[in-house]
């Protein structure tokens, strides 16, 4: 991709591919082979949020774990901070891990129950051997108030907390190493609205205090939106369209990007406008068809997109599009 | 503008008993339901939506949920009346549910043609052959493809959105008046999600039933919704047409709700949240329960329980503060983007 965001991105992917095995029979044989990412290219310029919308099953956590090298990639090259990863051993691995952190979903199920806040999150103050014993503490303090939370806190269970709490204190466990780069996995998806609003404010308050990067994977496009400033669409494995986020949000342009769009449900009654949901259901990355991964869905589809591979075109308006009949 | 009314609840309380403490999960809650209408009872998670619509199936566990104070009354009589058996002819025949989860509210060792036959031959004195052939149409009514092959089919082959399909052919298959769907499309994606309310909106123009929708969702219930019930804590604060709640909220909650979702207009800004969190249902704050996160809070809203107070026909909410003000017309106009002016009004 020749698009500059920045003169070196903190990120980028180059044609990056995970395929998983499918195993059928007795013996276990590769019957086939499910393509969840499938040469993706991405690139994310320092303190800028990127988000990956798409529908499930269409490898957003894949794509973000593979960005953290907790997946080996199969094909393609990654970069952070102009630095190769890709062949780095788990060993080499370890310097740059510090850097980068992940914030899961699921609040209840990625905090260990029987290690209190504190303990938590010194696990990863402790990393960082330039504190004492006394400072570590008041590292702690000062993380949990960065997010949100009294100092008292660090000596409680994570039983004791509702679910916007625990997904500060996942936030704040995920700063202790002082990273750039923090992948956030649908961070918001578990919470209430209410609850949900509060956790999209402190994120985007610590990306300008902190000067954090961004990778923020979500379903709700109303959320993505709201956060971030580039926005990349995947459908099966392939990225559909890439850009700006407001420019894609103002006038897709790719076939599926205009039905996801035209899929939320605004909160405005009355503007039901055409609600034309769109046909037929999410498919599976199982052996998909060769051509356009989207054709079966596709309103525009054409024989070309059942023979060629599509290309991803850039457009005047600086993104980019997998979809020939719309450039 | 009185149309025929289907379900009436009156001031229904359902409590849990715990060793120690009582949860009031539902505390006092009374909505209506006409035939035909779909109506929405929308909030938060552990505001009581859930418990209220089981109740009306008599579902709650009990112990340790007791129904304290009440009445439902379904085509006038009291459901709370019925014995067990009487029940049972109710539920899936007269009111029928459409659960959240739809990976694990079907059986997997059944065929999904066996789980809709069973609702129609359990409730009707028909033979096997005719409820095959229901059961076909109906698969076809909530459009799924090729239904004389899919009826065959184990719920593990279908996809999501398809399992839910057969879970509202389930619902439907005795032609009930009311149906109660909670959280049909959590689960689902926006695709998906889009073409599922679609398909409630056709149903229930067709067959004209009534749809009683417990969400958090305010985008779908602008999609499809004619009168909405916003219940907080165990109570409802607000309730009116969808259109008037949205456009006009008065409820300091409903306010928050509606402030707190994210859109286009409104980046670049921080987004307004309501502070603090959701009571436990077990130690609500004296007052009015929304009092400890509400920008308009005075000292009344910490000693008096506020009354429901009728702002407009058939737009009523749980608030004196915000009423006054409306009075006053001191109440901004556009207050459902957040609360910059709001927090003036309300300390001046």
């Amino acid at each position: 991709m020749q698009r500059s965001l920045e003169p070196t991105p903190l990120l980028k992917a180059d044609g990056i591919k995970k395929y998983f095995p499918v195993k059928r029979g007795f013996l276990q044989k590769t019957a086939g082979w499910i393509k969840a990412v499938d040469g993706v290219d991405i690139k994310i310029g320092k303190g800028k949020i990127l988000g990956l919308v798409g529908e499930s099953g269409c490898g957003k956590t894949t794509l973000g774990r593979l960005i953290l090298k907790l997946l080996e990639p199969d094909d393609g090259r990654i970069f952070f901070n102009g630095d190769d990863l890709t062949d780095l051993t788990h060993k080499e691995m370890k310097s740059y891990r510090m850097q980068m952190q992940i914030i899961f979903q699921d609040p209840y199920g990625s905090l260990n129950p029987r290690m209190t806040v504190g303990n938590t999150i010194d696990e990863g103050v402790r990393l960082l051997k330039k504190n004492g014993r006394a400072h570590r503490k008041e590292r702690i303090k000062e993380l949990l108030s960065m997010v949100g939370l009294p100092g008292n806190v660090a000596d409680r269970y994570p039983h004791e907390f509702s679910g916007g709490q625990r997904q500060r204190i996942g936030i704040a466990r995920a700063l202790s190493v002082e990273p750039e780069l923090i992948v956030c996995d649908e961070p918001v998806s578990a919470l209430d609205v209410s609850i949900q609003a509060q956790i999209i404010n402190l994120l985007l308050k610590l990306r300008d205090e902190l000067h954090l990067t961004y990778l923020f994977i979500a379903h709700d496009l109303n959320v993505v939106h709201f956060i971030s400033d580039d926005l990349a669409v995947m459908y099966l494995g392939h990225i559909m369209e890439y850009g700006p986020s407001d420019t894609i949000y103002a006038s897709p342009l790719h076939p599926y990007t205009k039905i996801l769009m035209a899929a939320i449900p605004i909160p405005e009654p009355g503007a039901g406008k055409a609600f034309n949901p769109p046909e037929g259901d999410v498919p599976t990355p199982y052996n998909p068809p060769p051509g356009c991964k989207f054709q079966g869905r596709c309103p525009l589809v054409e024989d070309r997109c059942r023979q060629h591979e599509i290309d991803f075109y850039p457009t005047s308006d600086g993104r980019y599009v997998r979809c020939w009949k719309v450039i | 503008m009185e149309k025929d009314l289907l379900l009436s609840v009156n001031n229904l309380k359902v409590y849990f008993h715990g060793e120690e403490t009582i949860s009031k999960a539902v505390d006092g809650i009374s909505y209506e339901v006409a035939k035909g209408q779909i109506v929405s009872l929308v909030g938060e998670s552990g505001c009581g939506k859930t418990v209220s619509a089981l109740t009306l199936l008599g579902l709650v566990p009990c112990p340790p949920g007791k129904i304290e104070d009440g009445e439902i009354l379904f085509r006038g009589k009291n459901l709370l009346n019925f014995s067990e058996q009487q029940m049972q002819k109710v539920r899936g025949r007269e009111i029928s549910m459409v659960f959240q989860e739809p990976m694990t509210s079907l059986n997997p060792v059944f065929t999904i043609g066996d789980q809709i036959q069973e609702v129609i031959l359990n409730h009707e004195n028909v033979g096997k052959e005719i409820a095959l052939k229901r059961t076909i149409t109906l698969l076809k009514d909530v459009g799924i493809p090729s239904p004389e092959e899919r009826v065959n089919d184990y719920p593990h082959l279908l996809s999501g959105g398809q399992r839910q399909r057969v879970m509202i052919a389930m619902a439907l298959a005795c032609g009930p008046d009311l149906v109660i769907a909670d959280e049909p499309t959590t689960a689902l994606d926006v695709t998906v999600q889009a073409q599922i309310l679609q398909l409630f909106r056709e149903l229930q123009q067709k067959r004209n039933m009534a749809v009683l929708l417990i969400t958090h969702n305010l985008g779908v219930v602008a999609e499809i919704v004619d009168r909405i019930y916003v219940m907080y804590a165990g109570i409802i604060v607000e309730t009116g047409t969808v259109k008037e709640v949205f456009k006009d909220p008065f409820h300091p909650y409903t306010m928050g709700l509606l402030a707190a979702i994210p859109g286009s207009s409104k980046k670049g800004k921080p987004l307004y949240s309501i502070p603090g969190s959701v009571p436990d249902s077990a130690y609500k704050p004296e007052g009015c329960p929304f009092n400890p996160r509400c920008p308009y809070v005075q000292d009344e809203c910490k000693i008096k329980f506020p009354e429901m107070v009728n702002f407009k026909a058939g737009h009523q909410a749980r608030c004196p503060i915000t009423y006054r003000l409306w009075e006053n017309q001191e109440l901004p106009k556009n207050r459902h983007f957040g609360f910059e002016n709001v927090k003036r009004a309300g300390q001046a």
